[in-house]
């Protein structure tokens, strides 16, 4: 590999000088001459649209055009696809790029404006009158369970898809299992948030007939196709380029948005730069929401814990329409088995319309809900048995020596849910060892003492990463050595520059410094599938690799002739070819890129080098010896499944006995995502995923009243965390590679997120002795929680319970 | 049409013109008419802190200020914090060395308020570093880097101090 250390090292990431200057190029950044487009939305949940009447617009200074529904021609005024269609989705159903006669939720487009700034376009939209008969607005999943209404007249019960998952003869292994427990649990809405919102800027080029496209998304090439497909172009006559994103977290994976389509559409029709940039309302009332579900478990278990029979029914709140298929249901019913051997299991998800946004991946995409309702049976049952919630997990895991794990089930790649590798019990071990699990009883009595009440909580996961079909990545050198490598898959902000730069100087084996990386930009790879799901590094990296090795095996070949040397003596240091053990004999890389394009012109000094009357060689053979030209590769990285990482988090809360208020004294995260390309970004990766947990398990909430009007549309009242609500997170790294890819690596974008609430939920219920049930727990709901409790003994934990007889007593 | 205004104020040292409307936000002026991106805008209601610059040496929301009452005054950007030469300030490269930014883009209005927060307060305990940030947003960090930035900014400038 050379002599250049660089896989695996924390090196500072390349995209920061541009970022940390002002230099960055986020969306809205560019094209600041264009137009500006702006949206009228519906204000209500469920309605008919009566008139649309756009007269007092029209007198607004600046204004372009006006869009509705009518005015979309062909393809354009079809539905928007269903992306990822399935047996299961039965109903699925998508909007319209701008709605044609009903509105299904608050803040669905209704007619598009074009102006010349966004002040004026704002102006127009607000003149439009749009003449609603309100219909009834289904809300909530139990309402939507009920069907009084419908959210449309034409899907049954408001059902969009049942899902079904099952290993073994679940009623069976329950009915004979020595313990039984039921109970019910509730996760609310929360939302990937990011502080850029979407946005889209296209322009069209007459003379060439062709579009370029930037949209702030986590899928450019499949942009690319959509627009193509809706537009009627050819795929070559369409760009598209995701440039600096202001972060994503699954919400900018959905496309194409209604915007993608109607403003590429737009610019075309008038010829001119369009640019729609989304505010922040619109981002809560447009985008896109994730994580509701309200959960029935049935669980069977021995006396040590061991779950016999696990049966599993959710209530999934999709939001009004489904274009990104089942994904968030398939992900939480596979991968809710988490590092355990359950018995029998089943898991029915029923998948439900109602009026609200649509609900699509937000990091970890229905892993949190999944662990939730595992975690918080796992510790029901610990409860129940008088046993330590660690042993009972304990007792549970799949040995190392049991990998690969096939868990019988489909994952949402459709292949096979089958674990590659891991080492869980050291991971249990790690993690009580980082928090001090077996020690916390002297510290809660310590506490105690001083008159203050902390917890102790755990929590585990398994996440499937790297899921296929497949990636490419393609590496170039140039005749100045400089390294240009590309890949189709986008960024949000990862730091994909830094570790795919990494990954291809520790194949090629020349410096960091001199590779430069391109990603989410259709003019340099066409082929590509998104940034999500944990699979940038696995995916994109792998193929930058095999890219970067085929590029390496031709530099030798190459080499090889001009040192008169066989190709298996040499080896790349620092850029400079040369055989193993003799660097006196040697070529540099930007030579061998000049050899490697045989030239008729010579335009510089270094390709004189490469032109016919300069070159001596076989004069019997070609000149391109059966070669391309150029010092260049292409390849393709396509996995037969996923990759399975691992962690286990825990923590240590304090809850306030007068005010409620959980307060996070400690944060310990173990972490299994095989070879580490760059610690640092992985680390950061997981920081910045545990805060996001934390804002789902304590503060965020979407709060839709019964209209279906979103009370909390804003920063003031939708409660991201702040610096001051994040504890210091503990990290450490098992690394446990993974067998099925060149690089043995796994995913860890979404890691952080997954176990949080479970985490949060555990180490209360342990503080309080309180069962928790339902998350976020705001100050206000532990205070409700504990007055019920008082009353209520099923609601007390059996050492809640007891501690409270005995305080009674 | 709608009125506008002349506005005269000071740009990162630079003196600069424009026209506006009165309805028209600071943050729209930098960005949009004089083509300075490098502040953010993530809210557009003054909660998440991207927009954040320093006027006459304070840290402000650019979304909150209407552009003509910045007439007159002096306004430092994220462009505007490296020295004259182009060399980062002590602030930015702390950023860079603790890992403090990931998207980047909370990153510019992190960057002048804690340039500002350390003007004030050199060498800031964690809890005044907390205070100090706590009126911005980042979605992407976890903030761990960013209180390490802080402080590692802070040696930075004690360094170059001496």
């Amino acid at each position: 590999m050379g002599g250049t250390r660089v896989f695996g090292e924390p090196i500072p990431r390349r995209e920061d000088p541009r970022l940390l200057t002002g230099q960055g190029r986020y969306l809205d950044d560019l094209g600041r001459d264009a137009l500006a487009a702006a949206f009228v939305r519906s204000p209500h949940a469920h309605a008919r649209i009566l008139d649309i009447d756009v007269t007092d617009a029209l007198d607004v200074d600046g204004l372009v055009a006006i869009y509705t529904w009518e005015d979309l021609p062909g393809r354009v005024a079809e539905p928007l696809p269903l992306l990822i269609p399935h047996p299961s989705l039965t109903h699925g159903r998508t909007a319209y790029p701008l709605a044609r006669d009903v509105v299904r939720h608050v803040g669905e487009p209704v007619a598009m404006v074009v102006a010349r700034d966004r002040y004026l376009a704002e102006d127009a939209a607000s003149r439009i009158r749009v003449d609603y008969d309100p219909l009834p607005a289904v809300v909530g999943i139990e309402e939507a369970a009920r069907a009084e209404h419908l959210v449309h007249d034409d899907v049954p019960g408001n059902v969009g898809a049942v899902l079904e998952q099952r290993t073994g003869d679940v009623d069976a292994a329950i009915e004979a299992a020595p313990h039984v427990l039921e109970f019910r649990l509730d996760i609310e809405r929360s939302a990937s948030m990011p502080l850029e919102g979407r946005g889209v800027y296209a322009r069209w080029d007459a003379d060439d007939g062709s579009l370029r496209v930037y949209s702030s998304t986590q899928a450019s090439t499949s942009v690319r196709a959509a627009i193509a497909a809706k537009l009627g172009l050819p795929p070559g006559k369409v760009e598209v380029i995701a440039p600096d994103v202001g972060g994503g977290f699954g919400v900018k994976i959905v496309h194409p948005w209604p915007e993608e389509i109607l403003v590429p559409w737009a610019a075309r029709l008038l010829d001119r730069e369009v640019k729609w940039t989304e505010d922040r309302r619109e981002h809560f009332v447009a985008a896109a929401h994730e994580r509701g579900q309200v959960q029935h478990v049935r669980v069977g278990f021995d006396d040590e814990g061991r779950v016999l029979g696990l049966d599993v029914r959710i209530l999934h709140d999709h939001g009004a329409y489904t274009p990104y298929g089942v994904i968030i249901p398939i992900v939480t019913s596979t991968q809710l088995l988490g590092p355990y051997k359950i018995g029998a299991y089943r898991a029915e998800v029923v998948s439900l319309y109602t009026n609200t946004v649509i609900v699509t991946p937000y990091r970890g995409a229905g892993r949190p809900q999944g662990v939730f309702c595992m975690e918080r049976t796992m510790d029901r049952i610990a409860d129940h048995l008088g046993r330590d919630r660690a042993a009972v997990r304990e007792v549970n895991l799949i040995r190392p020596d049991e990998f690969p794990y096939d868990q019988g089930l489909t994952f949402q790649d459709g292949r096979p849910l089958i674990y590659d590798s891991g080492d869980y019990p050291a991971l249990l071990a790690r993690i009580k060892e980082l928090i001090g699990w077996d020690s916390f009883e002297e510290e809660r009595a310590r506490a105690a003492a001083e008159g203050r009440r902390i917890g102790i909580g755990l929590g585990c996961y398994v996440e499937g990463t790297g899921v296929g079909p497949y990636e490419g990545g393609h590496v170039e050198i140039d005749t100045s050595g400089r390294v240009h490598v590309a890949t189709g898959l986008t960024s949000q902000g990862q730091g994909h520059e830094t570790v795919f730069a990494q990954i291809a100087a520790a194949e090629l084996g020349v410096p960091v410094e001199d590779v430069r990386v391109t990603t989410g930009d259709t003019r340099r790879f066409g082929y590509a599938v998104g940034t999500f799901a944990s699979r940038a590094a696995v995916m994109s990296g792998n193929a930058i690799a095999l890219a970067a090795r085929k590029v390496r095996e031709k530099a030798l070949r190459i080499a090889a002739e001009a040192l008169e040397a066989d190709p298996r003596d040499l080896e790349i240091t620092d850029g400079v070819v040369h055989v193993k053990g003799d660097p006196s004999a040697a070529v540099p890389l930007r030579t061998v890129a000049v050899l490697s394009n045989p030239l008729r012109y010579a335009f510089d000094e270094e390709a004189q080098r490469a032109t016919q009357f300069a070159v001596g060689g076989d004069a019997t053979e070609p000149p391109l010896r059966g070669e391309e030209p150029g010092l260049e590769g292409r390849d393709y990285y396509s996995p037969v499944r996923s990759t399975f990482a691992a962690g286990m988090h825990a923590a240590i809360v304090e809850t306030d006995p007068d005010t409620a208020e959980v307060r996070i004294l400690r944060y310990a995260v173990v972490h299994d995502c095989g070879r580490l390309i760059n610690p640092r970004i992985v680390e950061g990766q997981i920081h910045g995923g545990v805060a996001q947990g934390i804002g789902g398990a304590l503060y965020e909430r979407m709060v839709y009243d019964e209209s279906g009007q979103l009370l909390n549309a804003s920063f003031m009242d939708f409660l991201m965390p702040y610096a001051t609500e994040i504890p210091r997170i503990e990290t450490a790294h098992l690394e446990t590679p993974s067998p099925l890819n060149p690089l043995g690596i796994k995913g860890a974008g979404e890691a952080g997120v997954i176990p949080v609430s479970a985490v949060i939920a555990s180490a209360v219920e342990d503080a309080e002795g309180i069962r928790v049930h339902s998350m976020p727990l705001s100050p206000d709901d532990l205070y409700r929680l504990r007055r019920r409790a008082e009353r209520d003994e099923s609601l007390r934990t059996r050492s809640g319970a007891r501690a409270a007889r005995e305080r009674a007593t | 049409m709608e009125e506008t205004f002349e506005i005269e104020l000071t740009v990162n040292g630079v003196h600069r013109t424009a026209r506006a409307p009165a309805r028209r936000l600071l943050s729209d002026l930098l960005r949009h008419d004089l083509g300075l991106t490098g502040t953010h805008v993530g809210c557009e209601h003054g909660v998440c802190g991207c927009c954040t610059v320093l006027l006459d040496g304070e840290p402000v929301r650019s979304c909150l200020m209407l552009a003509v009452t910045a007439d007159g005054h002096e306004i430092t950007t994220v462009e505007g914090l490296a020295g004259r030469d182009g060399t980062p300030s002590p602030v930015q490269r702390a950023f860079q060395e603790c890992h403090g930014l990931q998207c980047g883009y909370c990153t510019p209005g992190f960057l002048c308020t804690v340039t500002a927060l350390l003007r004030d307060n050199p060498r800031p305990t964690d809890e005044e570093v907390l205070e100090g940030i706590s009126g911005n947003l980042c979605r992407c960090t976890g903030y761990q880097n960013i209180v390490a930035s802080v402080h590692r900014a802070a040696e930075l400038l004690a360094e170059e101090a001496r």
